[in-house]
C-alpha cells in the first residue's frame, strides 16, 4: 500500500483524493471557481438548498435557545455543518439510506423527517425515533461509530436482493474515526464491495480534542486508502462541492464503472462552530478566535452570494423564505411542546409480544399511578 | 514516561516502590486532622489529585479528561498539576482506552481509565472481560492488572439515550473483576483510592445523579474505604434495605417515612462494593431483621437484587419471615427523560416495597 504522501494512484485503479486539497465549487465569497463545475441541479433545488441551510440554521438558534430555557433537554448544535448535511442529503435519492448521529439534524429533515420528529427526542419523547412509511432514515447513533458496519450491512442487504439503485449513506464526525467500528465496518465495505458512502463531517473537535490530536495520519480521507476504497477530501462549508462529491460517489455506489470499487470516504472539512452540545463549554478548551477564518467560508453565507450573483436570490425571494421558515419552526415546535407519551408506553416495541413477566411490570406501574397519582412521581420526596 | 523510573520498578503489591511517597497512608479509622467540605464529584477529584501527588506511576487517561477536565468535571486541574504526561486525553476509543491502560498497568503503571458514561463502556468490554478480569489467572498470578475504570452511571438527570444506563450486572458476573459503587462524597474518596491501590482491575461506578446532590466533610488526608465492605447507614429491626449508589439517598427517604406513618423500622445497607460481595454484613442484617428489599436502578431481571435473594436463601433461609422483594428498574431499555421518573425506583415504589415485604 502506498505512503500517504505517494497515495494518487491506487492499485485498483481507483484515484485517491486522500491528501489533496479540499475540492471546491464555490471559493470563500460564493463565486463559481474557475475551474470548476456548477452541478447538475435545477435553479429551484439551488434555492431549495439555501433555504434548507437557513432553516436548519435557525432550527439550531431555535433549539439552543429553548434547551437554555429547560423547554429541552441536551442539544448538539449544527451551525457551521448545515451545508454539508443539507448537500449531501439533496444527493442522496429518495430509496437511498441515511444513517445520522445525533447532530445530522438537517440531513434528517431533507431526506424525509419532520422538524417536530427532530425535536421529540429533545422533549424525552421516543417516538421521534420512529421511522414513517417511505422514509429511509435510521433513528439517530448516538454511540460513537456504531452505525458504520451497520451502513455496510444494509448495503450488502441491498445488494444480495438486487436493489441496484439504493445505496446507503453514513454520517459519522471525526472522533468516530479512531474507534473500532470504523475500521471494521470500512474494511467490511471494502471487502463485500458494497453500495455504501462513509461520510465523515471532520469538524476539527471531538469534544474537547483536536483532529491533530485523534490521529496521526495527515488527513481522514487517506484512511480510504488502506481499505481499498476510494478517499475524497471536500470543503465541507461549501455545499455545492459536498453534494457534487457525494453524488458521484453515490452514483459510482450504484453503477461502479470497471475496476472500481462501490464505497467511497469522503471527508467533509468543515468546522463546529458552537459546543459540542449545550452541555458543553468550549471556552476550557479552544481560543473562541479560532472560529473566525472559518466563518469567512460559511455556507450560508457562500450560498446567498452565488445565488444572488446567479441572479436567482434577491430581497423578495429571501423575505418569502424567512417567513416559511419562522412559520414551520413555530408550528413544529408548538406540536411538540404540548406532547405528551404514556407512561406504559415505555413497555411498547421491547419485543414483538410483550412476555407475561412484562405485562406484570407494567400493571404494577398502573396500579401505583391509580393509587397515589402521577405527581407523586415527580415529587421529590423529603 | 521515563521519570516514572519503570525498569526499577518494583511489583505492584510491594509498598517502598519508587516513586511512592510513604506519607499519609492512613487507613479508614485513623483520625483525620483535617476536613473539607465537598460534593461527591469533587470527592473523586481530591482522591484523584491525591494518588497522584503520592504515586507518580498514577496516569489518569480517557475522553476529553485532560484539556476539558472531564465532562462532570471529575478530572478538572489534574492536567495543571500533573503534566500531560500523565492527564491523557486519548482519541475516542474504548477498548483503546481500556486496552492501553492493561497495558500501561502490565508494565507496573497505575492507570485510571475514564469512560465518559457507562453506556458507552460496551466498546471495551471485551478488554475487561477477556483481559483484565483474568490476567492473575491466566498467568497463575505472575501478573496482574492494577487498574482502575471509573464510569459515571445512572439516570434521573434528563440525559440523551445511552447517558443514563446502569448494567453494574454485566460486570459482577466477570470473575476477577472488582465493582465499586460509593454513594457518598467521604466513600467515594476512600473507596477510589483503595481501588487505585489494590492489586487487582476495579470498575469503578459514580453515580452521576448524585454527583453534585449533597456535600459533607470529607478528610483531606489520603484514606482508604475497604472494598468489599458494605456500610449499614441506618440500623433497624423490621425489616433490611440492600441498596448502593445513586438509590441509597431515596431508600433512607423511604425508611424515614415508613418509620413515622407506619412504625416500620428499617434497616440500610449500602453495599458499595458489588464484586466482591459483603455477604458477612448483607447476612448478618437479614438474620437481625428476617425481611429483605432490594432497590437498583437497573433493569429487574438478573440485576444484583437477585444474587442477593440468593445468597439470603442460602446462608440464613430459617430467619427468613417474608418474601424478598425487589424494587427495580423495568426490563425494558432506558426510557427518555419524560419517563425516567416513572422507570427509576423513587422513595414513592421503595416505601411500597417496604410496607408490602413486612406486611407479608
Amino acid at each position: 500500500m502506498s505512503t500517504q504522501n505517494e497515495a494518487d494512484h491506487h492499485p485498483d485503479g481507483a484515484t485517491v483524493h486522500g491528501t489533496t486539497d479540499p475540492i471546491q465549487i464555490l471559493d470563500a465569497d460564493g463565486t463559481v471557481l474557475s475551474n470548476a463545475e456548477v452541478p447538475d441541479l435545477s435553479d429551484d433545488d439551488l434555492v431549495s438548498m439555501y433555504e434548507d441551510i437557513k432553516l436548519a440554521r435557525q432550527f439550531d438558534q431555535r433549539a439552543i435557545s429553548l434547551q437554555r430555557q429547560g423547554r429541552i433537554a441536551t442539544y448538539a448544535p449544527m451551525t457551521g455543518q448545515e451545508g454539508a448535511q443539507v448537500a449531501t442529503g439533496y444527493a442522496l435519492d429518495r430509496q437511498d439510506w441515511l444513517l445520522p448521529t445525533y447532530r445530522e439534524h438537517a440531513a434528517k429533515y431533507v431526506h424525509g423527517m419532520k422538524l417536530s420528529a427532530l425535536l421529540k427526542p429533545l422533549c424525552g419523547l421516543r417516538e421521534g425515533y420512529a421511522i414513517p412509511d417511505g422514509v429511509t432514515v435510521m433513528p439517530e447513533y448516538i454511540p460513537i461509530a456504531t452505525q458504520i458496519p451497520q451502513a455496510t450491512g444494509m448495503a450488502w442487504g441491498e445488494q444480495l436482493q438486487g436493489q441496484t439503485d439504493t445505496a446507503v449513506l453514513c454520517h459519522f464526525g471525526d472522533g468516530a474515526t479512531s474507534e473500532g467500528d470504523f475500521h471494521e465496518g470500512l474494511n467490511f465495505a471494502g471487502v463485500f464491495d458494497v453500495p455504501a458512502v462513509f461520510v465523515c463531517n471532520n469538524n476539527q473537535w471531538a469534544i474537547s480534542v483536536p483532529r491533530e490530536h485523534q490521529t496521526a495520519s495527515e488527513t481522514i480521507a487517506q484512511k480510504g486508502a488502506a481499505y481499498g476504497i476510494e478517499g475524497v477530501r471536500v470543503d465541507g462549508l461549501d455545499p455545492l462541492a459536498v453534494y457534487a462529491v457525494t453524488h458521484a460517489a453515490l452514483q459510482k455506489a450504484k453503477n461502479p464503472a470497471d475496476g472500481e470499487r462501490r464505497p467511497t470516504l469522503i471527508e467533509a472539512v468543515q468546522y463546529r462552530y458552537g459546543a459540542h452540545t449545550t452541555a458543553d463549554d468550549p471556552s476550557t478548551y479552544r481560543e473562541e478566535d479560532e472560529a473566525e477564518d472559518w466563518r469567512e467560508k460559511d455556507p450560508l453565507d457562500r450560498m446567498r452570494n452565488f445565488l444572488t450573483n446567479e441572479g436567482l436570490l434577491d430581497d423578495d425571494l429571501e423575505a418569502e423564505i424567512d417567513d416559511r421558515i419562522e412559520a414551520q419552526l413555530t408550528d413544529a415546535i408548538e406540536s411538540v411542546e404540548g406532547a405528551t407519551t404514556h407512561p406504559t408506553t415505555m413497555f411498547d416495541h421491547v419485543y414483538d409480544e410483550l412476555p407475561d413477566r412484562l405485562r406484570e411490570q407494567q400493571d404494577e406501574l398502573e396500579s401505583l399511578r391509580k393509587k397515589y397519582g402521577d405527581d407523586a412521581f415527580h415529587e421529590v420526596l423529603e | 514516561m521515563s521519570s516514572t523510573g519503570s525498569d526499577e520498578a518494583a511489583t505492584p503489591e510491594e509498598e517502598s516502590r519508587e516513586g511512592v511517597s510513604q506519607v499519609e497512608t492512613e487507613t479508614e479509622t485513623a483520625t483525620a486532622t483535617t476536613t473539607e467540605t465537598m460534593n461527591l464529584v469533587e470527592a473523586v477529584r481530591n482522591a484523584l489529585h491525591t494518588e497522584m501527588a503520592r504515586d507518580e506511576h498514577v496516569v489518569v487517561l480517557g475522553e476529553d479528561v485532560a484539556e476539558n477536565g472531564g465532562v462532570f468535571r471529575a478530572t478538572e486541574g489534574l492536567l495543571e498539576s500533573f503534566g500531560d504526561e500523565r492527564v491523557v486525553d486519548t482519541p475516542l476509543a474504548e477498548s483503546g482506552i481500556v486496552g492501553t491502560a492493561i497495558g500501561l498497568a502490565m508494565t507496573d503503571m497505575r492507570p485510571v481509565a475514564e469512560m465518559q458514561f457507562m453506556g458507552f463502556a460496551y466498546p471495551a468490554f471485551d478488554q475487561l472481560v477477556s483481559h483484565a478480569a483474568r490476567m492473575r489467572s491466566r498467568s497463575h498470578g505472575q501478573y496482574t492488572v492494577p487498574m482502575v475504570v471509573r464510569a459515571p452511571y445512572g439516570g434521573g438527570i434528563r440525559a440523551p439515550e445511552h447517558h443514563s444506563e446502569s448494567k453494574e450486572a454485566f460486570f459482577v458476573h466477570e470473575p476477577g473483576l472488582k465493582v465499586v459503587v460509593p454513594s457518598t462524597p467521604a466513600d467515594a474518596k476512600g473507596l477510589l483510592i483503595a481501588s487505585i491501590r489494590d492489586p487487582d482491575p476495579v470498575v469503578f461506578l459514580e453515580p452521576k445523579l448524585v454527583y453534585r446532590a449533597f456535600r459533607e466533610d470529607v478528610p483531606t488526608n489520603a484514606y482508604e474505604t475497604p472494598l468489599g465492605k458494605a456500610a449499614v447507614k441506618r440500623e433497624g429491626s423490621d425489616v433490611t434495605v440492600y441498596t448502593w449508589g445513586a438509590m441509597v439517598h431515596p431508600t433512607l427517604i423511604a425508611a424515614d417515612n415508613v418509620a413515622d406513618e407506619d412504625g416500620i423500622d428499617v434497616e440500610v445497607v449500602d453495599l458499595r462494593t458489588l464484586s466482591p460481595l459483603d455477604v458477612e454484613t448483607v447476612v448478618d442484617s437479614f438474620e437481625k431483621t428476617g425481611r429483605a428489599v432490594v432497590v437498583h436502578e437497573a433493569p429487574k431481571t438478573a440485576g444484583l437484587g437477585a444474587e442477593i435473594a440468593a445468597t439470603i436463601q442460602e446462608e440464613a433461609l430459617l430467619h427468613q419471615e417474608a418474601p424478598i422483594t425487589r424494587v427495580a428498574g423495568y426490563d425494558v431499555p432506558m426510557p427518555l427523560h419524560e419517563l425516567e421518573d416513572y422507570y427509576l425506583p423513587q422513595a414513592l415504589r421503595i416505601q411500597e416495597g417496604i410496607r408490602e415485604t413486612v406486611s407479608f
